[in-house]
């Protein structure tokens, strides 16, 4: 008798200690070490003022799109996994939901213009972010990135790497149905 | 003669020039070095920001050298960079709720198994001492058959 609390204690530790293991290890599994979260949600959009893409003699500013909810689209023509997001970001265009913004990141303006022409341009404005230090505000460290911004101009999600059609529909969407009333 | 004097005390200018400006800019240089050694490149997530050829390394290495140049402190460099992409970036996590775990797992995991060593080592320790007498029959039986003799 006395020896039974002591060999259930033998098996049941090491199991448990197992248990733990598998459940770190496996919800490790499904995380991506490359997404790191962003300190800017809940906290004011960094601002910027940059040139348009398509008439560089006029600027946009972060302030213009205060009292509207908008996505900032961090894209380049460099980017290769610009092209697997864009069809959706097309889409998201013609439903005229919400405005998105594209930011041209480290990239030549001519290179731009010509993937978008080729492509398809859903953007409701793009500026240039020639230099990066745009990106750098906003902690882009992989193209394409995305965010989205509310009516007070606080950044409330932040999507890295291309944006999915689940990310849309489950994350996304219902955000800004939310922030736009 | 003029000429080669003019020459001589442009060239001595110029050495004066490079010597005067060539101390800060190499402490400069060193204090980078360290900060950067310290910082996380984002792409690569195993080296430092003073060690990546990342495109992006680069571009923070660039914006690190302008805060420095600027007059900031390493602390509100750091800050600058945390601001941005979080304590991720610092290869010397601060200590704060959502770094407890990070911080005190390992030791608290070493507490344990130390504890669960000493247990079990004190409870084989009393289960030898509590160990009944042997009787002394029993034992000198035992004695001669290993001696391979008759029992008494």
């Amino acid at each position: 008798m006395m020896g039974s609390p002591a060999k259930t204690l033998r098996w049941s530790i090491p199991l448990a200690v197992f248990i733990v293991l598998v459940a770190f290890l496996w919800a490790g599994l499904g995380r991506d070490p490359h997404e790191v979260p962003s300190p800017l949600i809940g906290k004011p959009a960094p601002a910027f003022e940059l040139a348009l893409l398509h008439d560089a003699s006029r600027r946009l500013a972060a302030g213009d799109l205060k009292g509207k909810v908008w996505l900032l689209n961090v894209w380049a023509s460099w980017c290769v996994s610009c092209r697997v997001e864009h069809p959706l970001l097309l889409q998201l265009a013609k439903t005229n939901i919400v405005p998105v913004y594209g930011l041209d990141y480290k990239d030549k303006p001519e290179d731009a213009r010509a993937w978008l022409a080729q492509h398809g341009d859903p953007y409701t404005a793009s500026i240039i972010d020639s230099d990066g230090k745009v990106g750098i505000d906003y902690g882009v460290y992989g193209v394409p990135e995305t965010f989205l911004i509310d009516k007070a101009g606080v950044v409330r999600y932040k999507q890295i790497g291309p944006l999915t059609i689940e990310a849309l529909q489950q994350k996304i969407l219902p955000l800004v149905r939310q922030l736009q009333q | 003669m003029t000429g080669r004097r003019w020459v001589g005390a442009c060239l001595f200018a110029l050495a004066a020039v490079g010597g005067a400006a060539e101390p800060p800019s190499a402490a400069l240089d060193a204090r980078l070095k360290r900060l950067e050694a310290e910082l996380r490149c984002l792409v690569c997530q195993n080296q430092t920001l003073a060690d990546s050829n990342a495109d992006l390394a680069g571009d923070l290495r660039r914006e690190v050298r302008e805060l420095a140049l600027a007059g900031r402190t390493d602390d509100e460099i750091r800050d600058y960079l945390v601001a941005r992409y979080g304590d991720f970036v610092l290869y010397d996590p601060p200590l704060k709720p959502t770094t407890w775990l990070l911080w005190f797992a390992p030791f608290t995991l070493l507490a344990g198994g130390g504890l669960l060593w000493w247990q079990v080592l004190s409870r084989r320790q009393r289960a030898a001492s509590a160990a009944p007498p042997s009787d002394p029959v029993a034992e000198a039986r035992a004695r001669a058959l290993l001696d391979d003799e008759p029992p008494p």
